[in-house]
């Protein structure tokens, strides 16, 4: 536990390749327990920052704590949902051995999984609603299914912290609504991280917003702002207003 | 076909082939799920630099190319893993100064040097009893190392940077993998040549991969396919007195064929 209850402390962060700013100053405090949404357009750096939280990519500048320390010595305790889980699908390998991948760190090196391992497979199985599926050759899987198996491996090492990146970009619109249920129900358990397009969906369910294009705005309420809107799209938005399903902002002009 | 067994040569030629078989599954289907098969060729063609200088040294051909090709399969592996975008440019580079290496350094050493065809197309009916030896330890090993680990390189090939979040050493493994493969690439060196090698090493496993639900089936139907093809290429060559490197590599082929037929008459005719 971090003495102050803060699951993602990130100050004065730059992060760059090859000489082009991809992370622009950015600072972010997340309690724990929070659901954060991190919007932002294509490029923006949105799946950078991911990395960066994740311990897969050093900033070059600026300081990051997770869960009070270093991402790379508290990745294990961090759970990672891919933007693209539609990779190997090829790969010869059942549902159940993929989501059993996530109980590595609880396995030492060199040992088959245990019972508890199988035990706690199965009940996360459950939860997402795939263990029928558990036989099945994860590449004969439809997009939605796929996704879930992705979120159960997340699940089954009992993150402090999910992180999802875009995790409804292949999926229809019933297996939204089924996701977003489920990550309601593990936010009671752990801090959630989403990063999505879906901004409809996401003022429903998440409890903060980030708008991130390089630099960041963020709102420890669920709230997007007309000044996220324009930083993030600098086009025009149709944007549908949380609570009142129909009503359409005005399009901002282009710049 | 039985009185052939008489010749202990052929004996030899047909253990080794059916523990090379076995060395082909194990490794070939980690090279396949991983996509490194261009790599292995790089460390296959590097090799004969290893051999080249072992002759102007005058010490053991697979000796040399037992050294040669660890640090050059270790050097590709840390430039593979840190470099993806550009790894197979530089692989390709190193697959051929490698054999640009062997080449100047048979051309320096002294007095003519007969027997480059055969590392370059093997020569499995030359297999002695010591052979066998290094071959079957080699076999062990590598069974051994895939089957303790077996979760972490299932775990790896699957999804290197789930496991990089997760705190496996990914590295680790990694270099693992390519010490595995230079070991069966010298061995395969000798038993069908530096040439040929990436067939063996791909065509069982990628065969295998469309039957399969797991690694450790595709390890296992891909030793079977690839001790008969080694197995039937050998009789063939007897019997019809060819190159025996070759005519495994055909038959390897021809299997290869007729998988990609069986499929598309399968989704041409839905059956």
């Amino acid at each position: 536990m971090s003495k102050n209850g803060l699951a993602i402390e990130i100050e004065d962060l730059w992060f760059s390749i090859e000489g082009r700013v991809i992370l622009k100053d950015i600072n972010l405090k997340i309690r724990k327990g929070d659901f954060l949404g991190i919007i932002g357009p294509n490029g923006g750096g949105k799946t950078t920052l991911l990395k960066i939280m994740l311990g897969l990519l050093k900033p070059q500048r600026g300081t990051i704590r997770i869960l009070g320390d270093n991402p790379q010595k508290v990745s294990h305790r961090l759970g990672y949902v891919p933007q693209d889980t539609d990779f190997n699908r090829r790969f010869p390998i059942s549902v159940m051995e993929m989501v059993l991948m996530g109980r590595m760190f609880h396995s030492r090196l060199g040992r088959r999984y245990k019972r508890d391992d199988r035990l706690k497979v199965e009940k996360i199985l459950k939860q997402t609603g795939i263990w029928n599926l558990r036989d099945m050759p994860l590449g004969k899987l439809s997009g939605g299914q796929r996704q879930r198996a992705f979120i159960a491996r997340a699940l089954v090492s009992d993150p402090e912290i999910l992180f999802l990146d875009e995790p409804t970009s292949h999926t229809d619109l019933d297996f939204e609504m089924g996701l977003y249920e489920i990550l309601n129900e593990f936010n009671k358990r752990m801090t959630i991280v989403i990063i999505t397009h879906d901004i409809g969906v996401i003022s429903s369910y998440v409890k903060s917003v980030a708008c991130l294009n390089r630099e960041l705005i963020y709102h420890s309420h669920k709230e997007i702002t007309k000044e996220m809107m324009e930083m993030a799209y600098r086009c025009p938005v149709e944007l549908v207003a949380h609570g009142i399903p129909h009503r359409v902002l005005k399009s901002h002009r282009k710049d | 076909m039985w009185e052939a067994l008489h010749y202990e040569f052929l004996r030899n030629a047909i253990f080794c082939g059916i523990l090379v078989g076995v060395i082909c599954a194990v490794v070939g289907t980690l090279v396949v799920v991983n996509r490194v098969v261009f790599l292995c060729g790089g460390i296959a063609h590097a090799a004969y630099g290893g051999i080249g200088i072992a002759i102007y040294l005058g010490i053991s051909p697979y000796i040399g190319a037992t050294i040669f090709t660890l640090i050059m399969a270790i050097v590709m592996g840390v430039i593979s893993l840190k470099n993806r975008e550009r790894s197979d440019t530089i692989i390709g580079v190193i697959w051929a100064l490698g054999m640009a290496l062997g080449i100047l350094f048979v051309d320096l050493s002294p007095g003519y040097q007969k027997d480059l065809m055969a590392y370059l197309f093997g020569s499995i009916l030359s297999i002695s009893i010591n052979d066998l030896f290094f071959i079957s330890i080699v076999t062990a090993l590598i069974i051994l190392t895939v089957s303790i680990f077996y979760k972490e390189f299932l775990a790896m090939s699957f999804d290197e940077e789930f496991c990089k979040v997760i705190g496996l050493p990914v590295t680790s493994f990694y270099l693992i993998l390519m010490v595995m493969i230079s070991l069966s690439v010298v061995i395969l060196i000798k038993m069908v040549g530096l040439i040929l090698i990436i067939a063996l090493l791909s065509i069982p496993p990628y065969i295998s991969e469309r039957f399969t639900t797991s690694i450790s089936k595709m390890m296992i139907l891909s030793a079977i396919l690839s001790i008969i093809f080694i197995l039937v290429g050998l009789w063939i060559s007897y019997r019809v007195d060819i190159s025996a490197s070759a005519t495994i590599i055909l038959v390897a082929g021809t299997g290869f064929l007729l998988t990609l037929i069986i499929e598309r008459s399968r989704l041409q005719f839905k059956w």
